[in-house]
C-alpha cells in the first residue's frame, strides 16, 4: 500500500512541476513585450518600463522562473494588473458561483445519467436502450453555451421564470443566488450527463454478465437487489472515475456558461483577464485549475488502490 | 492490428464495415452533406452571405429566407453555409496539427524506452488543463486569429493522440516482424516509418474523428467568447455570439448555427464510434 502511494506521489509531483513550467512558458511565448501588450498602444515607454520592472520582466528568464516558483511555494500566485489585488484573493472571491455551478451541474448530470445508464444496460438492446443511447449521443454534441442560450430564451426571456443573467447583485440571499444558477446548471448538467450515462451503461454491461451476479440471482435475491446491490456496486469504481473527470470537464463548460449567464465566477474572471491581457490572473487560474485536476486524479487512483485489491501500480 | 493486408484492401474493408452499421451510415450521410455544402457553398447559397438588406432585417423563417434574416437583413441560411466553411476548415486543420504533434510525441515515447517517462509525464501535465482553458490561454498569448486558434487547439488535443499512439507503439514494437527487422539491422528511422507508423493509422483515425468533433465545439466556444477568430469572420460560434443580442425578437439567428454544430459533431462522433468498434473489436462490447 505504501510503495505505490509513494510512487504515485513522486509522479504527481513531477506532473505538477511540469504544469507549473507549462504555465510559465505559455505566458512567455507571447510575441512582443507582454508589458507593452497589457498596457495597449497608448502607453508611454516609461509606463512600459515601469510595468516590466513590476512584473520582473527585466530579469533573465531563469531568474523570472525561480522567482515565480519561489512565490508559488510560499503560496503567492502573483498580483493582478487590473484588479489591484492578489490573484489568489481574486480567484477566491469568484469561487462561489463556479463551485455551486459545478456542484449542481454534476448533481443534475448524475440524477439523469445513473438511472438511465443502469436501466439501458439492464434492458440492453431494447427500445429504451436505443433511444437513450441516441439521446446521449445527441446531448454530447450540443455546445453547452448554446443550450444555455436556448434555455435562457425560453425560460427567462419568454416565460420570465428566471433572470436572464447575473447573480442577484451584491447582498443577495442564498436563495436568490441559487435561483440564478438553475438555468446554467441545467444546461451544463444535461450536456455532461451524456458521458456519465455512457460509462454507467458500459460498466454495468461489464458486470451484469459476471458469475457473482448469476450467483446472486440463484440465491433468490430480488432483481432490484441484484442490479443495485451487487452489479452497480461493482461497476461503481469506473463510474466514480468518470464522474471525477466530468467534474474537471465541467470547469471548461463553466468558463463559457458563466459568460453566457453573466455569473461573476472564475470562468468570467478568466475571460475578462484574457480580454484585458491580465497575464498574472490567466497564469494563476490555469495553475489552480490544472492543479485541482492533478489532485483529483491522484485521489481517484488512491481510491482504486484502497477499494479494489486487484489494482496494483 | 488492422493493416496486415495492403492498405487499399483495408480501406475497402473499413468502408464496407461502416456501411453495415446504420448509425455510421447516418453519420456518414450527414457529414458528407455538410462537407459538400461547405465545399460548394458559392453554388448552393441562396444569397451572397454578406448581402445587406435593411428593409428585410430580423425576419422570421419564410419561403424567401428559410432560416430567416439577421439584424442586417442578411440571409441566415447562406451565412450558416458560409460559416461552415471556416468552422469545418478549422476543425479539420486542428486534426492534422494535433496528429502531427501527437504522433511524433507518442511514437518516440512508445518506441524509445528512455524517452517514455519524461514524455509521458509531459503528456499527463498537458492533459491536466481543460481544453477550452488551455486554448484560451494559448490564444491569449499568441494573439487571436484563425491560424492561432488552429495552432492552440492542435496543441491542446495533441496529447490525446500521443496517448493512443504511445499505447499502440508499445504493442507494435514487440511484434515479431519488428524485432526481426531490428535483428536484421534495419535502421531505426526506417523501422519507425515503414513498420510502426503504418500500423498507427487506425488508432489515429479513430482519435481524429473525436478530435474533429471536439475542435468544432471548442472553436465555437472560443469564437463565442470573443477570444477565437475575429468576430467579423462568420463561423458558427461568432454567429451565435451575434445572434444572442437579438434572442428576444429573432431567436433563429442563433438557433440554426447551433443546429449545424450539433449535426456536424454528432455525425463525427457516430463515425468515430463505429470506426473504433470496427478497428478494435475488443472495445465493441462496451459500446
Amino acid at each position: 500500500m505504501l510503495k505505490p502511494l509513494i510512487r504515485r506521489l513522486i509522479e504527481m509531483t513531477v506532473v505538477m512541476a511540469l504544469v507549473v513550467t507549462i504555465v510559465f512558458v505559455i505566458v512567455r511565448i507571447a510575441p512582443g513585450d507582454p508589458a507593452a501588450m497589457m498596457l495597449g498602444p497608448d502607453a508611454t515607454p516609461q509606463d512600459v518600463a515601469d510595468l516590466r520592472v513590476r512584473l520582473g520582466l527585466d530579469q533573465s528568464l531563469a531568474v523570472q522562473y525561480l522567482r515565480y516558483v519561489g512565490g508559488l511555494l510560499s503560496g503567492d500566485l502573483g498580483q493582478s494588473i487590473f484588479l489591484g489585488q492578489p490573484v489568489g484573493a481574486a480567484l477566491l472571491a469568484r469561487a462561489e458561483p463556479t463551485f455551486f455551478l459545478t456542484l449542481f451541474s454534476l448533481l443534475i448530470a448524475c440524477t439523469i445519467a445513473l438511472p438511465v445508464g443502469i436501466l439501458s444496460a439492464y434492458w440492453r438492446g431494447s427500445l429504451f436502450d436505443q433511444a437513450t443511447t441516441t439521446l446521449a449521443m445527441f446531448a454530447a454534441s450540443v455546445p453547452s453555451f448554446w443550450l444555455g442560450l436556448v434555455l435562457m430564451q425560453v425560460f427567462a426571456v419568454k416565460l420570465g421564470w428566471f433572470d436572464p443573467s447575473g447573480y442577484g447583485g451584491p447582498g443577495a440571499g442564498l436563495g436568490t443566488r441559487l435561483h440564478h444558477l438553475v438555468l446554467p446548471a441545467v444546461a451544463l448538467g444535461i450536456v455532461s450527463s451524456a458521458l456519465i450515462a455512457r460509462f454507467t451503461r458500459a460498466s454495468m454491461l461489464d458486470v451484469l454478465g459476471d458469475d457473482f451476479v448469476r450467483t446472486a440471482r440463484a440465491k433468490g435475491m430480488s432483481e432490484w437487489q441484484v442490479v443495485l446491490g451487487h452489479a452497480f456496486k461493482n461497476a461503481l469504481i469506473p463510474i466514480l472515475t468518470v464522474i471525477g473527470l466530468t467534474a474537471a470537464l465541467l470547469v471548461s463548460g463553466a468558463i463559457v456558461t458563466e459568460t453566457v449567464f453573466g455569473l461573476p465566477g472564475v470562468g468570467s474572471l478568466i475571460v475578462s483577464a484574457v480580454l484585458r491581457r491580465d497575464y498574472p490572473v490567466i497564469q494563476g487560474a490555469l495553475l489552480v485549475i490544472a492543479g485541482l485536476y492533478v489532485i483529483i486524479n491522484f485521489v481517484i487512483d488512491m481510491l482504486y488502490l484502497a477499494v479494489d485489491p486487484r489494482v496494483r501500480y | 492490428m488492422a493493416a496486415t493486408s495492403t492498405s487499399m484492401d483495408a480501406e475497402r474493408g473499413i468502408l464496407a464495415g461502416l456501411l453495415r452499421r446504420p448509425p455510421a451510415v447516418a453519420g456518414l450521410v450527414v457529414l458528407v452533406v455538410i462537407v459538400a455544402l461547405a465545399i460548394f457553398a458559392s453554388q448552393v447559397m441562396p444569397y451572397p452571405p454578406g448581402q445587406l438588406s435593411i428593409r428585410s432585417r430580423l425576419q422570421g423563417p419564410s419561403l424567401l429566407h428559410l432560416f430567416g434574416t439577421d439584424e442586417f437583413g442578411r440571409d441566415v441560411l447562406s451565412r450558416t453555409i458560409h460559416a461552415g466553411r471556416i468552422s469545418l476548415a478549422v476543425g479539420g486543420t486542428v486534426v492534422v496539427v494535433s496528429a502531427l504533434i501527437g504522433v511524433t510525441l507518442g511514437l518516440f515515447a512508445g518506441y524509445f524506452r528512455r524517452l517514455d517517462p519524461p514524455l509521458s509525464r509531459l503528456i499527463d501535465a498537458m492533459m491536466a488543463f481543460p481544453d477550452i482553458l488551455l486554448a484560451i490561454a494559448l490564444v491569449a498569448a499568441l494573439g487571436p486569429s484563425a491560424v492561432n486558434v488552429v495552432l492552440a487547439l492542435g496543441i491542446v488535443y495533441a496529447p490525446r493522440v500521443a496517448r493512443v499512439v504511445r499505447a499502440s507503439t508499445l504493442v507494435i514494437r514487440e511484434l515479431a516482424y519488428v524485432e526481426a527487422a531490428r535483428a536484421l539491422g534495419v535502421p531505426t528511422p526506417v523501422i519507425l516509418v515503414r513498420h510502426v507508423l503504418r500500423n498507427l493509422a487506425s488508432p489515429v483515425m479513430v482519435q481524429g474523428s473525436f478530435i474533429f468533433a471536439n475542435a468544432i465545439l471548442a472553436e465555437a466556444g472560443l469564437s463565442f467568447l470573443g477570444v477565437g477568430v475575429s468576430p467579423d469572420i462568420p463561423t458558427w460560434g461568432t454567429m451565435i455570439a451575434m445572434g444572442r443580442q437579438f434572442m428576444d425578437q429573432a431567436g433563429w439567428i442563433m438557433w440554426f448555427p447551433g443546429v449545424a454544430i450539433i449535426l456536424s459533431v454528432m455525425s463525427l462522433q457516430l463515425l468515430g464510434d463505429a470506426l473504433r468498434d470496427l478497428l478494435d473489436p475488443r472495445l465493441s462490447r462496451t459500446t
